[in-house]
């Protein structure tokens, strides 16, 4: 059977999965939808916000950046996986306690204040939007790439099945969906990684023949590292050694911070710890959802590592017409991009670009080809001896073909890529909707409409919102890109200090809240506008704030966010009595029972 | 007196969290950041030993902690008999 054919196979008996599980767990009550009834159980809620956070760039991407960036990725290793021992240690089990819906219900409650509540629904809406229009052109281009459809088609489907599930179903049919769809990505992302492994080291765990030894292709053990033959050969081409980084110290410490607190901070993260029965079972949930994750995360590096070997070992200094077949075809996809600078008909590798931007084709192979078949790029060329251009998502699409594993492989890696879009999507969507049916509509404006209003609100919401998500997906502002980063700097200077002192400083009232979480957001808001839309040209150490680039400066937010807040409450009323027994009840956990319905 | 246990059980939750805390700063921002370049002289199997804590070691110790605190927090839960039914 073809790769096509059994991609087509794949991935639609993974959606027939997916609608299956939405008709089995359609929601009744706005606590079904909001919060899947309160009966998780924290392995299924580990698994399920393990899918719910690894999104499509982590699956598709990541490796990739690792294999490029080297140790300077470790900021994105330790960050996203760091953020969940403060999830665990300093909100999850306090929130579940708590007991109620929404990020911005704990905020609007805790601070007595609808300004707070508003202020937090704007910030829900606003970092999960910029989130998930990444997502629904993920999914697309999954489907590109995989099915040789539109990008738009396959935006369209991927809002099709998703529309099904987080409808129907809101955080019932979602958390059920998310852990069949972590099977699938885990599973696709981790097979090929095996193969990969046994082939160049021998050894089954990625994460151990990450730091074995070579073995040559006729399986006989080389006895050199593969860290140390990959540093070798990376500055034998002018880059800088893959373990040694070369971003600033400081900057890498800021973005860390910015990442850990940012993950601890996002609403459709901390949303998902509501959903288990109990504070005992919140923390470890923490904890299962951070095995599954890292079951991703510790292989990722390693994938890194065999992938820049390999590519480097095959592609450098060969001859264009013996390079293997996957070189071709992703130059057929535009994501290799080959230009003979030298004229000698091989492919130099070299530190620097090859030429401006990404490759522009003169036109396909049939119209355009150069004096070695390749097809023709028109950019401008740059003055360096590298000469070609390899899209790093490569590193993970290719991996299969790379490593020549059956087609089945193949098939198997776009279904998870979809899984991995979808997951995140759907998450996403709905806390956007129940940031609007419950915080804004029953909370704020309309308090006295039913459940079973409330249930059609939420739903309506989830529809409008995943609308706009497509609408994005398939005209995706500029913007966007950019934003998506940045999204962690701002929920570390808005959420992470706001629910943290909530918590831990019984002291903390609303007008201490509400300006520390105005001058976070603002400031890290502007900082990040300034660097990246008004003065990009300004964008480089000399000039960043204390050497924090636009990517860490939610670290400063954060901090400007505590100290605000804390000068502010102590000049300020103390909050009212019952509030402070609010806290003090939330710390224990005997009697969290299930979520509050209100 | 039920209000003494509540305080007495939060004062030695938020000591048990700190010292976690310390641990996961030292392995993160301590070994795989601020000290990496001291680390990587030391071997640790095929890997730079900063180079290992910055990209494996520091999420295995993170999963640690969170298994860790859960366990000693059932335990500290029904020692101040605050723990759930």
């Amino acid at each position: 059977m073809d790769v096509q054919l059994l991609t087509y196979i794949f991935v639609g008996a993974s959606f027939a999965l997916y609608i299956g599980i939405a008709i089995w767990s359609r929601a009744a009550s706005t606590k079904d939808f909001y919060v899947a009834g309160g009966g998780v159980s924290p392995i299924a809620n580990g698994a399920a916000t393990a899918a719910d956070w690894m999104s499509a760039a982590s699956f598709i991407s990541m490796a990739g950046i690792i294999a490029y960036a080297g140790y300077d990725a470790s900021v994105y290793l330790m960050g996203w996986t760091g953020g969940y021992v403060l999830l665990a240690m300093l909100l999850a089990p306090y929130l579940r306690k708590f007991g109620k819906f929404t990020v911005p219900d704990f905020i609007g409650d805790r601070y007595y204040s609808n300004v707070a509540r508003t202020v937090a629904v704007i910030c829900v809406i606003f970092v999960s939007f910029t989130y998930v229009a990444g997502q629904m052109r993920g999914v697309g281009i999954v489907f590109a790439r995989f099915l040789e459809v539109d990008v738009n088609l396959g935006v369209i489907i991927g809002m099709a099945i998703v529309f099904f599930y987080a409808v129907l179903g809101g955080m019932k049919g979602i958390t059920y969906t998310q852990v069949a769809q972590y099977c699938v990505l885990i599973f696709a992302f981790l097979v090929p990684a095996v193969f990969l492994s046994i082939l160049m080291t021998g050894h089954v765990l990625p994460q151990t023949g990450f730091g074995a030894t070579v073995l040559d292709a006729a399986g006989n053990d080389t006895g050199v590292y593969l860290l140390e033959r990959l540093d070798r050969i990376v500055q034998d081409l002018g880059f800088g050694a893959y373990t040694e980084g070369q971003k600033s110290t400081v900057d890498v410490f800021f973005i860390a911070a910015a990442l850990m607190c940012g993950t601890a901070g996002l609403p459709h993260v901390i949303v998902r710890f509501f959903t288990v029965p109990t504070v005992r079972d919140a923390r470890i949930s923490a904890g299962w959802a951070l095995f599954f994750i890292a079951l991703l995360y510790t292989t990722a590096p390693a994938v890194g590592a065999f992938a820049r070997t390999n590519l480097i070992e095959t592609v450098n200094e060969t001859q264009y017409q013996e390079l293997p077949g996957w070189f071709y075809n992703w130059e057929n996809s535009g994501l290799i991009g080959w230009m003979d600078k030298n004229g000698d008909g091989r492919v130099q590798m070299s530190a620097g670009a090859p030429f401006e931007g990404k490759p522009n084709f003169a036109g396909d192979r049939s119209q355009a080809t150069g004096d070695f078949g390749e097809r023709v790029v028109t950019n401008t060329p740059t003055n360096n001896d590298a000469e070609v251009y390899i899209d790093r998502d490569i590193i993970v699409l290719a991996n299969p073909e790379i490593g020549n594993l059956p087609a089945w492989v193949i098939a198997l890696v776009a279904a998870g890529g979809v899984a991995a879009a979808l997951s995140t999507a759907a998450g996403l969507l709905l806390v956007i909707s129940s940031a609007v049916s419950h915080d804004l509509l029953k909370k704020t404006l309309k308090p006295d409409i039913t459940e079973k209003q409330e249930l059609l609100a939420a739903r309506l919401a989830a529809v409008v919102a995943i609308c706009i998500a497509g609408y994005f997906g398939i005209n995706p502002p500029g913007f966007v890109a950019q934003v998506v980063a940045f999204a962690f700097g701002l929920a570390a200077a808005s959420f992470f200090p706001v629910i943290l002192m909530g918590i831990f400083y019984r002291r903390m009232n609303k007008e201490g809240a509400i300006a520390g979480m105005a001058v976070g957001l603002i400031f890290t808001f502007s900082y990040i506008v300034y660097f990246k839309f008004v003065s990009p040209e300004l964008n480089s150490a000399e000039h960043w704030l204390f050497g924090v680039s636009p990517e860490g400066i939610g670290t400063l937010g954060m901090i400007l966010n505590f100290v605000v807040a804390f000068l502010v409450s102590r000049v300020t009323a103390a909050p009212p009595e019952e509030i402070q027994h609010i806290v003090e009840d939330i710390r224990v956990p005997r009697g969290a029972g299930q979520a509050h319905a209100h | 007196m039920r209000e003494e246990n509540a305080r007495a059980y939060w004062a030695a939750n938020v000591k048990l969290i700190l010292s976690y805390l310390v641990v996961w700063f030292v392995v993160s921002y301590g070994c795989g950041i601020l000290l990496v370049d001291v680390l990587n002289n030391i071997q640790f199997f095929g890997f730079k030993l900063g180079f290992w804590f910055a990209q494996q070691g520091s999420i295995y110790v993170f999963l640690a902690l969170i298994i860790l605190y859960a366990r000693s927090m059932n335990k500290l839960d029904r020692k101040f008999d605050v723990h759930e039914e």
